[in-house]
């Protein structure tokens, strides 16, 4: 008796808990199938040209992937600096009281959904963004050779840049997480052997705490990457929503891949304008599973010597 | 610079480095402290927004009618309000029991073949982009068995999302759970599926609760699947295999209208939205509370 219940709770978990590796073969299959014209007619020119024309049937996503690209570098490249000075500040310097709750209000910043972020994003920031920071931006940073490049052309707000800024805020928070927990990791050893040796405490972050660190903390960073290529709403809302050629510019209007997929997958009507839609989603599921692979175990290495309550 | 380097003529040479050494760690430590200042003022910044500008939309009426046709005064999101409260009761329903089975399988059944597989599974799908798993969704529900934009698809896609939350949360707090409890009561002669019932998840119940909250909280934000899935309903639905609408849809709709009075609307839905996400967070802390006395 006992031994039949057993067998069938046992069954009734794992029956459940398969359902976990079943959704992702699922999605996987079913994208591939989809995406299977697509992958067929257009081969690697998908990813080469920048012709995305339902009406002739072509179809190359490369302005999806450079928009990508582009707004997940900025993104990365703005909020890993403040992410972990912050995670420094709260994990060895700031007043002892402060240091949880005031990390808890930053993590917060993980809950406010992503629609909140480009409803903000459209009234407030790509406003502020057109008419001050572009400007600035250009009047400054753009005189210098290369480098102004990137800030040519009429600031619109609309534009790669502002998809960039609210996507580095989006992942300010698990950046941040991260960050702190890896901090958090690094034995105390290591900061006292330093100190002991005379050095200041800001020495002894530099110099014993970060590179011990710095793994964990690159795993976050490309945690941040995983998030911020597959955001869609925020992104869709203030990066501008047009394919044009790739110029170069932050102050023109994208697309990215995930904001491609949701302004064409209701509207694309042939079965191959379809297929490229599924396509790009397709790509969007195997970047995912290598970054997050990656991410995870830079993460796992360094935050390995604790035992539960890791943030991720 | 002038400044600094008048201190440093002051101290006499063998000072100097020290007292370099010390302002280049009062400048390294104000920086630090200001990028802390940035994340915490962004935060204040962002809810300071959806506050300020979403109370003017907020009456009765927005919370009992439903929306009206640009030009009309009033309307409000009433069928949005059900349909977030709709989508979550049915995305937990089914996510929380299917993460709860896949923490109990990875951690109470660590030494079966397929442990690895489903924690492992869990961790992708948790770092899939919202939208891939709305496409999923699509193909598979909409397009497929319901044939239809419907609620049901559309809350399969959030507890697509929600397992792994409730998964991975569960599973940390089950490990918590002390051997010497499971060996007690395995001892007394009861059955492991007895144990895990009554020993192992009573005793992590907070963290279970805990684990729920979170994956509600989480995905009742969530736009991008449900724009491909649940599609969005100006009128009241709760039928689960019509359109229905939801909060996040609603913003996002009345955000890209190029009208002012449903520009304020959005702001007043955000605001609902954040109040719904806090208020289900609250409740079910109560509830934690309660079950425990």
């Amino acid at each position: 008796m006992t031994r039949t219940f057993d067998r069938a709770f046992a069954a009734g978990v794992t029956a459940l808990a398969m359902l976990v590796p079943l959704t992702l073969a699922g999605i996987t299959v079913l994208l591939l199938i989809d995406a299977w014209p697509a992958l067929t007619t257009f081969g690697l020119s998908y990813f080469t040209t920048t012709v995305w024309d339902p009406v002739k049937l072509v179809f190359g996503a490369a302005a999806y992937v450079y928009g990508t690209i582009v707004t997940t570098i900025v993104a990365v490249a703005l909020a890993t600096p403040i992410a972990v000075g912050a995670a420094i500040y709260l994990t060895e310097f700031a007043p002892r009281p402060l240091r949880a709750p005031v990390a808890f209000v930053i993590e917060l910043l993980a809950f406010i959904p992503s629609i909140i972020y480009g409803l903000w994003g459209m009234f407030v920031l790509v406003p502020v963004m057109r008419s001050n920071i572009e400007p600035a931006l250009q009047g400054t940073i753009g005189h210098v050779p290369l480098v102004g490049q990137l800030f040519s052309g009429t600031p619109v707000g609309l534009d790669l840049l502002s998809g960039g800024v609210v996507l580095a805020i989006m992942i300010l928070p698990i950046l941040m997480a991260v960050s702190r927990e890896v901090l958090l990791a690094v034995p105390p050893t290591q900061r006292e052997a330093m100190i002991g040796l005379g050095a200041t405490r800001w020495e002894a972050v530099t110099r014993a705490v970060l590179p011990y660190a710095r793994p964990g903390i690159i795993g976050g960073a490309v945690l941040g990457v995983g998030r911020a290529f597959g955001e869609t709403m925020a992104v869709t809302m203030v990066v501008g929503n047009s394919s044009r050629d790739i110029t170069g510019s932050l102050f023109v209007p994208g697309y990215t891949m995930a904001s491609a997929i949701a302004n064409q997958f209701v509207e694309a009507d042939t079965e191959l304008y379809f297929s490229a839609v599924v396509e790009v989603a397709l790509v969007l599921l195997l970047v995912a599973v290598v970054v997050n692979s990656v991410a995870r175990l830079l993460i796992r290495r360094a935050v390995a010597d604790r035992p539960a309550g890791a943030v991720i | 610079m002038a400044v600094r380097s008048a201190t440093l003529s002051a101290i006499p040479a063998r000072h100097r480095i020290a007292a370099k050494r010390r302002i280049g760690e009062r400048i390294a430590i104000t920086l630090l402290g200001l990028a802390t200042l940035i994340g915490v003022v962004l935060l204040v910044t962002i809810l300071g927004y959806v506050i300020v500008q979403g109370a003017p939309a907020i009456n009765l009426e927005f919370f009992t009618q439903r929306p009206k046709p640009f030009g009309e005064v009033g309307g409000g999101v009433q069928p949005a309000i059900a349909g977030t409260l709709l989508l979550a009761a049915v995305s937990g329903a089914i996510a929380i029991p299917v993460g709860i089975a896949a923490a109990i399988f990875v951690v109470e059944y660590r030494t079966g073949r397929f442990a690895a597989p489903v924690r492992f599974a869990a961790e992708l799908i948790s770092g899939l982009p919202s939208i891939v798993i709305g496409v999923f969704v699509w193909a598979f529900l909409v397009r497929g068995v319901i044939g239809q934009f419907s609620g049901l698809a559309g809350a399969i896609a959030l507890a697509v999302i929600m397992v792994p939350i409730v998964a991975r949360t569960v599973e940390e707090v089950l490990r918590l759970v002390p051997g010497s409890l499971r060996e007690a009561a395995l001892a007394l002669g009861a059955p492991k599926w007895k144990v895990i019932l009554s020993v192992v998840l009573p005793t992590a119940r907070a963290g279970i609760i805990t684990a729920s909250v979170l994956a509600i909280a989480r995905s009742a934000g969530e736009t991008a699947p449900l724009l491909l899935t649940a599609l969005g309903n100006e009128f009241f639905s709760l039928n689960l295999l019509r359109a229905v609408d939801a909060l996040p849809l609603r913003v996002y709709r009345y955000a890209i209208s190029p009208y002012d009075d449903w520009h304020v609307k959005a702001w007043g839905a955000s605001l609902v939205l954040v109040a719904v996400i806090g208020v289900v967070a609250l409740l079910l802390r109560v509830v934690a509370r309660q079950r425990v006395n």
